[in-house]
């Protein structure tokens, strides 16, 4: 933790990432086929949100980097969920 | 007497103002995402139908094409540390091949489009009403504002490619082929979401 500049990340865990990933990419693809309704959607989102927690941790190196960098992308994602939880109230209940 | 000069360096400060800039480009794309969203639910029968005109083997390559991108870029900073430059230069250089291919795919798509005569502000699109007007408006911008981030990634990754053939990066100084990463990464992230939204959620 101390010395995460010179952290390497083995070639073989970006390799072992990316078949994760594209097995995600072409499971939603398949998923999407198949199921109808909100659930897709859902399905869909999820997929992708874990996606990029892989791209994320591993791809960017947040998993290795100072916990700030976490804290700050953390507080980013909840001022959009806030934004989108107000504006979907709004024109819910409008 | 210690008379080499001492170059003042900030590693964690660099990728600091990097990661700033990254927040900010995810609140740009959050905020469309949201747009989309909420047009999504107001026009949800013409977005259905009108993504159902995208090819999602063409999404799905393009896909598949970026992830690919992201790890080689990510690999060539473990091949720098390991003081290997020619493969990082390899992998690096594959990055941008998949980029420009990218890009290709993008244009082939967007081709079609405008074959059919769909495009913003078209004729034929008003004349199939406002959900496809919105659908493929958001669609055009979105998609567009994508590959434009893909050509600055592209760019920047080239002056990198150049600073690390010249050793202005080295297993010592890589910083900068970090920060590159880290906005190719994002635009990789972003067509995590663009993807299934417009060609898979139908």
């Amino acid at each position: 933790m101390e010395n995460e500049k010179n952290h390497i990340i083995p070639y073989r865990t970006f390799l072992y990432v990316l078949a994760l990933l594209i097995t995600l990419t072409l499971t939603s693809v398949a998923i999407t086929r198949i199921y109808l309704g909100t659930l897709t959607v859902m399905l869909a989102l999820l997929i992708a949100a874990f996606k990029s927690s892989f791209v994320l941790r591993i791809f960017m190196h947040l998993k290795f980097e100072k916990r700030m960098f976490s804290f700050a992308l953390i507080a980013v994602v909840l001022i959009l969920c806030v934004v989108i939880l107000i504006t979907f109230l709004d024109y819910l209940y409008r | 007497m210690n008379m080499t000069p001492e170059i003042h360096r900030d590693d964690l400060t660099s990728k600091t103002g990097m990661w700033f800039f990254l927040f900010t480009e995810m609140l740009l794309f959050g905020g469309l995402f949201i747009v989309y969203s909420i047009y999504r639910f107001r026009n949800p029968v013409a977005f259905h139908l009108a993504a159902h005109e995208l090819s999602i083997p063409i999404g799905t390559i393009n896909t598949i094409i970026l992830l690919i991108s992201s790890t080689t870029i990510a690999m060539s900073i473990t091949a720098i540390q390991k003081k290997a430059k020619k493969l990082a230069l390899l992998l690096i250089g594959i990055t941008i091949l998949l980029g420009l291919a990218f890009l290709v795919n993008k244009y082939f798509e967007w081709g079609k489009h405008l074959k059919e005569n769909i495009y913003p502000g078209s004729p034929v699109l008003a004349l199939r009403g406002q959900g496809d007007v919105l659908f493929y408006g958001l669609y055009f911008f979105m998609t567009g504002l994508h590959a434009l981030h893909i050509i600055v990634g592209l760019i920047f990754i080239c002056v990198i490619t150049s600073m690390i053939y010249r050793d202005k990066i080295n297993y010592d100084n890589f910083v900068l082929l970090e920060n590159s990463g880290l906005y190719w990464h994002l635009v990789d992230l972003i067509w995590i979401f663009l993807f299934p939204l417009f060609y898979l959620i139908t």
